[in-house]
């Protein structure tokens, strides 16, 4: 695969750009800081051995500007593309984003709005090559409105809806769309918190991930747990979801 | 859910003991390192050493930075962030014939924490601990400075630092020699013995001819044992293609207490010295030959909510043939069930200033703990005392302050060396509160 990965030098990305990197595919790392794309390239280099060029390209979520200029130097140093991942977001406790009205406003833009437009553009770019994979992570948090996640769980909640009604419209183009909901992870994001149960690995999510661009599967959650978890919090009524703090 | 956030959050090491700590994550291990009161790796060492001192809450864990940093195929030295795992590494260089010269029996540590406990291996006969293999790290000293030291650089700050347990510095980078090898997979060979003195004896026989050597020993049946021996594969020997990381499964949750018992184990051992005794020679995977035991994911929880430690000491070869049987014998006395016992040859002692290996026979015992662990540790470490051996400070977690003072007469070197460079002691852990008599 020729892939173009935004958000690849932490967390998961990080953990994924390794794997992509283990099983042979071509990389460009596409992030807003320079210096830490050049050493998670020069990483990724060592990790998959010395014969590999890992590409990189300034993109940042924030300036909607960077995002066209970001892809086309990917196609050009990858000689092609057909799959783009974007594993970047941001994340904000609850009581942080309430209190601060800007940090709120910047983390729905970031995740949601200008998400969306780097999508609309890679969108557009895989389709002129005749298709390809989009694969962007998403959140259990968007799945239901809960009390600890209420912005952040929406800013994902709508992501997931475009990715899906992205996915009905172009499969049969040739673009696959591939909405990933991870559950808890441990990551730099989520350093603040207590992990709850079932929380993942970065390694593990990154296999379930990869897996589900090799088979085109159109919704994974990851660990696989959480799809169940989900599918019982889903379904609770109003009057439970009122009562527990999850 | 509001109850369960104001109690205190606890940490724990392998052995679950747990005490009040919780563990701080960040990519950025500079920013990280600042202020804090101890680094954390995967937390594999059994005891306290990866804990919090009393009145601290907070570690820095470090296995988010796991960044290799530059790699010379031609010299084979590897520089990496501190909290890169053996099991990356491995899945990375293993498939292309690169090998770290010295692993310890899991592949879920980092390299931090192999610096910091200067690992040692099935080979420590032939390549010593890691911390001989080292060429350089980056510290984060007490007063924040980083510190670029090696065996020439700050020779005395790297060598206090190469096992000194990360209480003279945060470790953020690695430096070290990685081993070319002439095939990712092991040549093995087994065979039971009889009892602990076969054991010892086979084990120095072994050495010279080969790199890695073994001996697991039935504490709770008979005392017998098995033998293990291996090296690299020649490649015409082995199979074309690069091992495949292997699969492992989980224990979901923590057993209850009686699951392992001096019976169920008894029936275990027995059925390990049939089914693993002997074997006349063999490729086998390098994950089944090095780290048995990773096959089984959060195995500590066998042990229950109890939780168990690893006793691991050296005794001397001056000790004569008879020295592993009359440590043993604390065991009988004591009416202790160890349930799993391993024997290593240990040859010369590394250069860090509290490096664990002298050379000798090293004896491993995992043991639930119960009320009366602390007086058998006590008279385990009068054994190892009286023969002039030492414990493993990556394992302990209940040897006393005095006894340890009487086992490490390099303690006031290395005490010297790390209050040069932080004399308010603002780095330390549980176990140095514990055992070094650290203000807490």
């Amino acid at each position: 695969m020729k892939v173009a990965l935004l958000g690849g030098t932490k967390g998961i990305g990080r953990a994924l750009g390794r794997l992509l990197a283990e099983k042979g595919h071509d990389i460009c790392l596409l992030g807003r800081n320079p210096e830490e794309l050049l050493a998670s390239s020069n990483d990724l280099q060592i990790y998959a051995g010395t014969s590999h060029t890992v590409g990189t390209a300034t993109c940042d979520l924030l300036r909607p500007e960077t995002f066209a200029p970001a892809l086309a130097s990917a196609e050009e140093q990858l000689e092609g593309l057909d799959t783009v991942i974007v594993t970047a977001a941001q994340f904000g406790s609850q009581p942080e984003l309430e209190t601060d009205r800007e940090r709120a406003r910047e983390l729905l833009v970031v995740n949601f709005a200008h998400t969306v437009t780097f999508c609309e553009e890679a969108r557009t770019r895989l389709l002129e090559r005749g298709g390809g994979t989009l694969c962007v992570l998403s959140s259990v948090a968007g799945d239901r409105g809960r009390k600890p996640v209420i912005l952040y769980g929406a800013s994902k909640a709508g992501l997931s809806a475009y990715l899906e009604g992205l996915d009905h419209k172009f499969r049969a183009k040739g673009l696959k769309t591939i909405c990933v909901k991870p559950g808890f992870v441990k990551t730099g994001m989520t350093a603040g918190l207590d992990p709850p149960p079932f929380a993942g690995e970065p390694a593990r999510v990154a296999r379930d991930i990869l897996r589900a661009i090799e088979r085109g599967t159109p919704l994974v959650y990851t660990p696989g747990i959480w799809r169940y978890v989900m599918l019982v919090i889903r379904y609770l009524p109003r009057f439970v979801m009122r009562r527990i703090r999850f | 859910m509001e109850m369960a956030r104001q109690t205190t959050p606890m940490l724990s090491g392998w052995g679950r003991l747990s005490k009040p700590g919780k563990e701080v994550f960040s990519e950025d291990l500079k920013a990280l390192s600042r202020n804090a009161v101890l680094s954390r790796g995967l937390g594999r060492s059994y005891g306290d050493s990866a804990l919090p001192p009393p009145g601290h809450l907070e570690v820095a864990t470090t296995t988010l930075a796991d960044r290799m940093l530059a790699f010379d195929e031609t010299s084979g030295i590897l520089r990496a962030e501190a909290g890169l795992s053996l099991r990356e590494l491995n899945r990375s260089f293993l498939p292309r014939r690169w090998f770290t010269p010295v692993t310890p029996g899991t592949q879920d540590v980092t390299l931090g924490g192999m610096v910091a406990a200067d690992v040692h291996g099935k080979n420590h006969h032939v390549e010593g601990t890691f911390g001989r293999h080292v060429r350089a790290i980056l510290l984060r000293v007490a007063d924040g400075r980083l510190i670029e030291c090696s065996p020439s650089q700050e020779p005395e700050l790297f060598w206090a630092s190469v096992g000194g347990m990360g209480l003279t510095g945060h470790i953020l980078e690695v430096a070290f020699q990685m081993r070319a090898i002439a095939s990712p997979w092991i040549y093995e060979e087994r065979e039971t013995v009889p009892d602990i003195e076969t054991l010892t004896a086979a084990l120095k026989d072994a050495a010279p001819d080969w790199p890695f050597t073994v001996g697991w020993l039935d504490c709770l049946g008979k005392g017998r044992g098995i033998l293990v021996r291996g090296r690299w594969a020649e490649a015409k020997d082995a199979p074309s293609d690069p091992p495949q990381p292997l699969s492992s499964v989980t224990v979901p949750f923590e057993f209850p207490n009686w699951v392992l018992n001096r019976w169920s184990m008894r029936a275990f051992n027995i059925m390990t010295y049939y089914v693993q005794g002997s074997s006349s020679g063999k490729i086998v995977h390098p994950e089944t030959f090095f780290y048995p035991l990773d096959k089984v994911r959060h195995w500590n929880r066998i042990y229950g909510c109890r939780g168990f430690i690893q006793y691991q000491c050296v005794l001397p070869s001056a000790g004569g043939p008879e020295a592993a049987r009359r440590f043993l014998d604390v065991l009988d006395e004591e009416r202790a069930a160890a349930f799993l016992c391993v024997v290593k040859d240990c040859a010369e002692e590394g250069q860090g200033m509290l490096s664990f290996p002298l050379p000798g026979i090293s004896i491993a015992l995992d043991l639930a703990v119960d009320a009366r662990t602390q007086t058998l540790v006590d008279r385990l470490n009068e054994a190892v005392l009286a023969q002039g051996g030492r414990v493993y400070l990556a394992k302990d977690a209940f040897t006393r302050e005095a006894h340890f003072r009487d086992m490490e007469p390099r303690l006031d070197a290395w005490l010297d060396v790390r209050k040069r460079w932080d004399p308010e002691l603002r780095i330390k852990s549980a176990q140095s509160v514990r055992m070094l008599g650290d203000p807490a």
